[in-house]
């Protein structure tokens, strides 16, 4: 059978800023049997300008993105953050009227994937063999849940990882207050946000917080170092790369577990 | 008058309410206990998500068709023997409910809460004239009319940020004189109110939906007092935002219920009446019945991007579950419309210049769109609001404008962002420290920037007074620099057993 070809969308703030969680995210993905691909082309989702009202300025920036992630030719497109993958699958609604770039975005917006929602629903994987001998708590991502619609796959491939115990975070359905621009622009409501968001999760006594977004940890984390409350962090990609013992892997047909529907849309 | 609460800039609001720590945990209270209520309300329903497609088709339907319904409603109203007035603004309203309790000769009205009636300002308006007294009837309403016409923290509980000491105290100058005991309190106002019922000679209600086919309005309350000021009172006026409307009973049931299981948790309100101008043979309600239509500005949204927004029953839902309400209650928004509705309603109805700044006040987490029952895409019309500041109005002038108008050439630039991955590390290494043993690990493990020279831009600031930042990565310690060096992990075993299966 041929090796999934994955192009890796690996976002600005793992190009700018974490290096670990694109690596991790590589490695785990390899591992699973495919074949990645990086294109040098890409640069942001354009979330940043976008979302801060510039909708003109933000036109090269989708473009260039839908360029550079369909340069590959790949089967499918894959990336850390359910935010940003979000941003990209809107393109097909905001470009629609391109003739060149509307089709494009469409195509781009079907072949794309969060990390965790490709492993489970897409290469049907439910233990990436990862050993994490600690006790965690989770803060999942607002447009990962809400926009695409993926509630549990993160929450079913952690609950896999050997030796980790999760703790549930109260209040978990809140924003961290990260909010892209918003976090910089409008500090007097993003702080209360990030401080109760600080609070439940020093309430859980988890030694490590994990988040799928990078830009929220960054928030809660840097508020979590002011304040001088120590713990560890890290994305999932990290959590389902640690202390990988390949034998351990397992599809979900392989066990007698259901599949955890996505729950989309679920009742709020 | 109109939809504004305050003067005061929104920033400045904003501290206000932050300091009022009774108010954040009655509102944080609030908004968990709520969760726990609607979600079970909506969860006995079934179908939730098929509903809320039903309802919002309904709704979206009505304003396609608005002004057939309007005139088809207000045909209705007449056969009855009722009127209709049509406002374009909320002078035109006030004025003409004004000149009508003149020409009533009434000196008692008893309102009824409902938030069309104070955008328009009825309550002050009255009370100016001579010899005309005016009472709230619905209870928090009452409350807040009491201390001296205190803004409401929510549409659906407006008295969120009163304990019931402050309430008590409030009583007090009416005549209680009892304990602080919430059943106590309210049998002592239900005294005082029914006394100024009986004596009542001209009802304002509000209105949940507007029947077209039958001429009749929806009122849905848990205090009875709507239908009081309904029955008693020879002159009713029925005020209602123009988009208010349904087309017939069908349409209302389902609304009904969505509103009730989305506003409080019920399956419906304890009272829930469908009342229009009393009929021959009928022992109570008014012998002249009014409807004013009010416009004030939602026709500026019809045919727009921001259309959905009239879609809105004014539920609260969307106040319930945003985390930026949680923390500022309703009166940081400075606009009778609080919460995520808010922040799409006000710059419609008020303007720019005035609301400018709450579609920014939000993180775009879209809890909102999440739960509203009929299904407006809050977040993304507030970023619509957003969209239309900065391109169509060039509002923002400051370096924040800069700065972003110079991400948008940069992200859209492969070269440009190379170079910038290249340079981050250089670039911050003279603001950066060395991660301690005290640090939060898997952050900042090649440093970290927690002190910014004043000089930095506010957008920088905005981030670093609060929070500490990584020090980027050195160019041969990045992401793209590692790709190209690395060997590809091997396939695991499992993995190869499982595609050689496939391929048999």
């Amino acid at each position: 059978m041929k090796k999934p070809r994955v192009c890796i969308f690996s976002t600005c703030m793992v190009d700018l800023l974490f290096p670990n969680v694109g690596q991790a995210m590589v490695e785990v993905l390899e591992r699973l049997g495919c074949e990645t691909v990086l294109p040098e082309q890409q640069v942001c989702c354009g979330q940043p300008t976008y979302n801060s009202g510039y909708a003109k300025g933000s036109q090269k920036t989708f473009k260039n993105e839908i360029d550079a992630l369909l340069s590959m030719d790949a089967d499918y497109i894959v990336g850390p953050s359910g935010s940003c993958i979000f941003m990209i699958k809107e393109y097909q609604d905001i470009l629609k009227d391109d003739p060149v770039y509307g089709p494009r975005a469409k195509e781009v917006a079907s072949k794309i994937y969060e990390f965790t929602q490709f492993i489970y629903r897409v290469l049907g994987v439910v233990d990436c063999g990862a050993e994490l001998d600690a006790t965690v708590t989770v803060h999942r991502s607002c447009h990962m849940t809400r926009l695409i619609g993926e509630r549990t796959a993160p929450f079913v491939l952690i609950d896999h990882v050997k030796d980790l115990q999760r703790i549930p975070l109260e209040g978990v359905q809140f924003c961290c207050g990260f909010g892209g621009t918003f976090s910089a622009k409008h500090p007097e409501t993003s702080g209360p946000m990030v401080d109760e968001k600080v609070e439940k999760i020093v309430d859980t006594k988890a030694e490590i917080l994990v988040g799928t977004e990078e830009p929220c940890l960054m928030n809660i984390a840097g508020r979590m170092n002011r304040l001088g409350h120590k713990i560890k962090v890290m994305h999932i990609a990290e959590v389902l790369n640690h202390n990988v013992d390949p034998s351990r892997i397992k599809y979900l047909a392989d066990t007698d577990e259901a599949v955890v529907p996505a729950n989309g849309e679920g009742v709020f | 008058m109109g939809i504004s609460t305050s003067d005061k800039p929104f920033l400045e609001r904003v501290e206000e309410a932050k300091q009022d720590h009774f108010m954040q945990a009655a509102v944080a209270k609030a908004q968990d206990a709520q969760f726990i209520k609607r979600t079970q309300a909506r969860r006995e329903m079934g179908h939730w998500n098929e509903w809320r497609d039903l309802a919002a088709q309904i709704r979206q339907h009505v304003l396609t068709y608005l002004p057939d319904y309007l005139e088809e409603f207000a045909g209705n109203v007449e056969k009855k023997g009722g009127h209709v007035f049509f406002a374009q603004t909320e002078q035109e309203a006030r004025d003409f409910i004004t000149q009508l309790v003149q020409k009533k000769q009434a000196h008692k009205v008893v309102k009824s809460k409902s938030m069309v009636t104070t955008e328009i300002g009825i309550d002050k308006a009255l009370r100016a004239l001579p010899d005309v007294d005016v009472l709230e009837s619905d209870l928090a309403e009452f409350i807040l009319q009491e201390d001296n016409f205190d803004e409401p923290t929510h549409i659906v509980f407006p008295t969120l940020h009163k304990n019931r000491d402050q309430i008590k105290a409030e009583f007090e100058k009416l005549g209680y004189q009892g304990d602080n005991d919430p059943a106590h309190l309210a049998r002592f106002v239900r005294g005082y109110l029914r006394d100024y019922f009986m004596e009542a000679d001209f009802g304002i209600t509000g209105c949940n939906f507007a029947i077209a086919d039958q001429g009749m309005i929806n009122l849905d309350t848990n205090e009875g007092n709507a239908d009081i000021t309904m029955a008693m009172p020879k002159t009713q006026v029925v005020v209602m935002g123009m988009e208010r409307i349904v087309p017939s009973m069908k349409e209302a049931e389902v609304l009904a219920n969505m509103l009730a299981r989305s506003a409080v948790g019920q399956k419906l309100t304890t009272y829930c009446t469908f009342s229009g101008p009393k009929a021959a043979g009928e022992v109570d309600g008014p012998d002249d019945f009014w409807v004013v239509v009010v416009d004030n500005g939602r026709s500026k949204a019809l045919g727009t991007d921001f259309e959905p927004i009239l879609r809105c029953i004014r539920c609260g839902a969307c106040l319930n579950v945003c985390p930026i309400y949680r923390h500022i209650g309703g009166k940081g928004y400075g606009s009778i419309y609080p919460g995520p509705v808010g922040k799409v309603l006000s710059p419609i109805l008020g303007g720019y210049d005035q609301f400018g700044e709450l579609p920014y006040a939000c993180s775009l987490c879209a809890a909102c769109t999440e739960t509203c029952p009929v299904k407006i895409p809050l977040h993304e019309l507030i970023r619509k609001h957003r969209i239309v500041e900065m391109d169509e109005q060039h509002r923002d002038h400051s370096m924040t404008n800069l700065i972003l108008k110079m991400v948008g050439v940069g992200t859209g630039s492969p070269a440009l962002f190379k170079s910038a991955m290249g340079m981050a590390h250089t670039a911050s290494a003279p603001f950066s420290k060395p991660q301690t043993a005290q640090d939060v690990t898997g952050m900042y493990e090649g440093g970290k920037i927690n002190h910014l020279p004043k000089a930095a831009p506010k957008l920088v600031h905005g981030w670093s007074d609060l929070r500490d930042i990584p020090t980027p990565p050195k160019k041969k310690e990045n992401f793209r620099h590692w790709y190209k060096q690395h060997t590809p992990v091997d396939t695991a075993p499992v993995v190869k057993e499982r595609e050689a299966k496939q391929d048999d």
